[in-house]
């Protein structure tokens, strides 16, 4: 397995700098009279995938994604690539007694992360359940509209990115778009990935979403501080899914998610899973915890319990 | 060099000549070409939203279509194996054009994917070293290898082995023939590769079965071999090139064996998946009966059922397999039936339910369709261009002319209805003034 930035790095990188450079080279001359904005047009086509990117060219690349962004949005939109923690590793826990499915985290999750509003995009799917059938994803209603939840007889179970940590979608790119991060968040490179959507295929809880359209979002609801590998405005044609709201989590001191900010029953819980006394390995260790899909070996790092 | 410099310009000439028949049928095929160009042109400009592939369904009729003309490509190698293995000639004499349909099938199945992807001005990031292609971890890195290899094997193939009878010189034996023999691992590794890319994810049941692979192969066996013999009754209709009827019939016999070995396969599937009955029934409920009032699939997977075995039962009775009029009913007849049962029949039931046990119903869009058309146009005018350079070089109308420059051109007209009379109109002995150099 070949996760690891560092083998990828040593194979590709010397030989594809002189082609590209070349190549960039070659298609400059043919575009002579280059203005500013076919400069960054440019640049942007032959940007280096993001674990290539030397110190200096990420710096350069978030800088032109900033002004390009500020100008589109009309606000000053920050782009940052705030690395992993050291010694963190993320898990989140969901607790099925206490939820009562009224999709707060849903659109919550929709505000921060700058989902398209038209066509719609969510990352987070609750699912209504039946009390009788249990955890019976075969008898899951999906658009569930009542007036007022909960409803007699039923429980609610969101899914979201379960983070795997043998995650099923990063095998399949073809080119690498997507990986686990060292804190165990499994990000894409909107500017690499090339939107054959082999991951969605992959992925057994539906966490992956494609642009189908160019993403409509009002300049007024846009959340201006944003994550190279988050919730930074996604171009057409590529897949995005849940980062555990990188933009905040990794920040020190750090933030919890959104969907985990806005829940008004608690029930959900986020954390360091490597750290022994943390609040969400006192849940695994005490609590009745199960992982979706057990069986397919993904090993999620989202937990669902009981707490009572 | 100046001699494939002629060649090709000999090529150029050919093709531009031909029949009212020929005109029509070309003109058609760049007609419908264009249509599917501007449909692109839309879908580029609005995004992949103007299909009706979404989020539960995020592979649609492109993948379908993708997945069936690997196994037309692969199929080649049906007449590659007798030919060159056994060395039985009358097979031999034709097996060269199943290469030139591998060829056009191929490049067929690299639009289909182009056409699929969101964002296609990146494709550069699946070139090695210039990109980062995801080898040997994806299979779909595994396919952009082993496709790319096919299509120019078997193109290095036939353009040496025409070019060399263009020019009247025995083809070197030392270098084509390992190609050949090469070839046919090949064949089987795009089909296999093809199948492992759906077979790997444990996330879909539907297609994490390990029959799947054999499968693939199996109905694509019968296909492209099917889809041959079409091609080899209306050349010998229209064109003065001849091709043994006991040729014709031997590649019926083996389809009828693979149409065997494809009913077996699905049958143990269908078993498998009923009997156990386990949550994972659902994607093939939904496939063969329909699944909580979803029925887009039914007919359609039952029409290919019964073509399947009707062909297979023309193709097993000798008598009909002996009459050209019931034998062409077959071929059209397997070739209908897989492509509904290895397109959308084994890509869709993937999606649905999906992986949260949702159902979206998936149907094609019209931009969906008229594009795919435009692809198979352009697959068939390939194919019709390569057919128009092939069966007059090795007719012996199309070679280089006395000087040893120019090019000789007997066949004027190539698509005509032909009773092994000259045809009117042709002029034999045409030849075209060499190159003034």
């Amino acid at each position: 397995m070949c996760n690891d930035s560092k083998c990828d790095k040593q194979a590709f990188q010397k030989s594809r700098r002189k082609v590209l450079k070349g190549l960039a080279a070659g298609i400059g001359v043919l575009a002579l009279p280059a203005p500013d904005a076919a400069a960054s047009v440019w640049e942007t086509f032959f940007q280096k995938h993001f674990r290539e990117l030397t110190r200096d060219e990420l710096k350069k690349v978030l800088a032109r994604l900033e002004s390009n962004y500020s100008k589109e949005f009309g606000q000053q939109v920050s782009v940052k690539a705030t690395p992993p923690i050291e010694g963190v590793k993320f898990g989140y826990g969901l607790d099925l007694s206490r939820c009562i499915g009224c999709r707060r985290c849903v659109y919550g999750c929709v505000t921060e992360n700058n989902q398209s509003r038209e066509p719609q995009i969510q990352w987070i799917r609750v699912l209504q359940l039946d009390k009788e059938k249990g955890v019976s994803l075969e008898h899951a209603k999906h658009y569930y509209n009542p007036p007022e939840v909960p409803t007699e007889g039923h429980f609610y179970m969101p899914v979201q990115c379960q983070q795997c940590e043998n995650p099923p979608c990063t095998k399949v790119c073809p080119v690498q778009a997507t990986w686990m991060e060292k804190d165990g968040i499994v990000v894409v490179d909107y500017n690499w990935c090339i939107g054959c959507r082999y991951c969605m295929a992959a992925c057994p809880y539906g966490a992956r979403h494609f642009n189908w359209a160019k993403s409509k979002l009002p300049k007024e609801e846009l959340n201006p501080n944003t994550h190279y590998l988050g919730n930074r405005p996604r171009p057409t044609g590529v897949v995005e899914k849940c980062t555990f709201c990188i933009q905040r989590t990794r920040e020190q001191p750090g933030r919890y998610p959104a969907c985990e900010e806005v829940c008004p029953v608690g029930a959900r819980k986020f954390g360091n899973l490597l750290d022994p006394k943390g609040e969400i390995r006192y849940l695994i260790e005490n609590k009745r915890v199960f992982i979706l899909k057990e069986d397919l070996n993904t090993q999620p790092k989202f937990f669902y319990f009981y707490a009572t | 060099m100046k001699n494939i410099w002629n060649f090709f310009k000999g090529t150029l000439v050919l093709t531009a000549r031909g029949s009212t028949a020929y005109y029509c049928w070309v003109f058609s095929l760049l007609a419908l070409m264009v249509i599917g160009a501007f449909a692109y042109v839309v879908q580029l400009n609005e995004g992949l939203i103007v299909t009706n592939m979404r989020n539960q369904v995020s592979w649609g009729f492109y993948i379908s279509n993708f997945t069936f003309l690997v196994g037309v490509a692969a199929a080649a190698v049906l007449l590659v194996i007798p030919a060159y293995v056994y060395h039985w000639k009358p097979i031999k004499e034709i097996a060269l054009l199943g290469e030139l349909l591998a060829v056009s099938a191929i490049i067929m199945c690299l639009l289909f994917v182009t056409v699929d992807i969101g964002r296609p001005d990146r494709f550069w990031h699946l070139i090695p070293f210039v990109g980062i292609l995801n080898f040997p971890q994806s299979l779909l890195a595994w396919d952009v290898v082993v496709l790319n290899l096919y299509l120019t094997l078997n193109l290095t193939i036939a353009v040496y082995y025409l070019y060399n009878l263009y020019y009247k010189r025995v083809p070197n034996k030392n270098f084509i023939t390992p190609l050949l023999l090469f070839s046919i691992p090949a064949a089987i590794s795009i089909h296999t590769v093809t199948a492992f890319l759906y077979n790997g994810l444990g996330a879909r049941p539907f297609w994490n079965a390990s029959i799947l692979a054999p499968r693939f192969l199996a109905s694509a066996f019968c296909s492209g071999p099917a889809f041959m013999i079409l091609v080899f009754f209306l050349v010998r209709k229209f064109t003065r090139f001849q091709i043994k009827d006991e040729a014709i019939q031997k590649i019926a016999e083996l389809i009828a064996y693979a149409m065997f070995v494809n009913l077996f396969l699905l049958g143990a599937e269908i078993f498998k998946e009923y009997y156990t009955g386990t949550v994972h029934l659902a994607p093939m409920q939904y496939l063969l009966q329909g699944l909580h009032g979803y029925n887009a699939l039914v007919p359609w997977i039952w029409t290919a059922m019964i073509f399947n075995i009707t062909a297979f039962l023309i193709f097993l009775i000798p008598n009909t397999r002996r009459n050209n009029t019931t034998l062409i009913l077959g071929c059209v007849l397997i070739f209908i039936g897989v492509y509904i049962e290895k397109g959308m029949g084994l890509v869709i039931p993937g999606f649905v339910p999906d992986v949260l046990h949702e159902i979206y119903e998936y149907l094609p869009s019209g931009l969906e369709m008229v594009l795919a058309l435009g692809i198979w146009a352009t697959g068939l005018f390939v194919f019709t261009m390569l057919l128009r350079v092939a069966i007059p070089i090795m007719n012996g109308d199309f070679h280089v002319a006395d000087d040893g420059v120019g090019s000789y051109i007997g066949d004027q007209m190539f698509l005509v209805k032909t009773k092994d009379k000259p045809q009117p109109g042709s002029k034999p002995g045409d030849e075209i003034a060499a190159a003034d150099d």
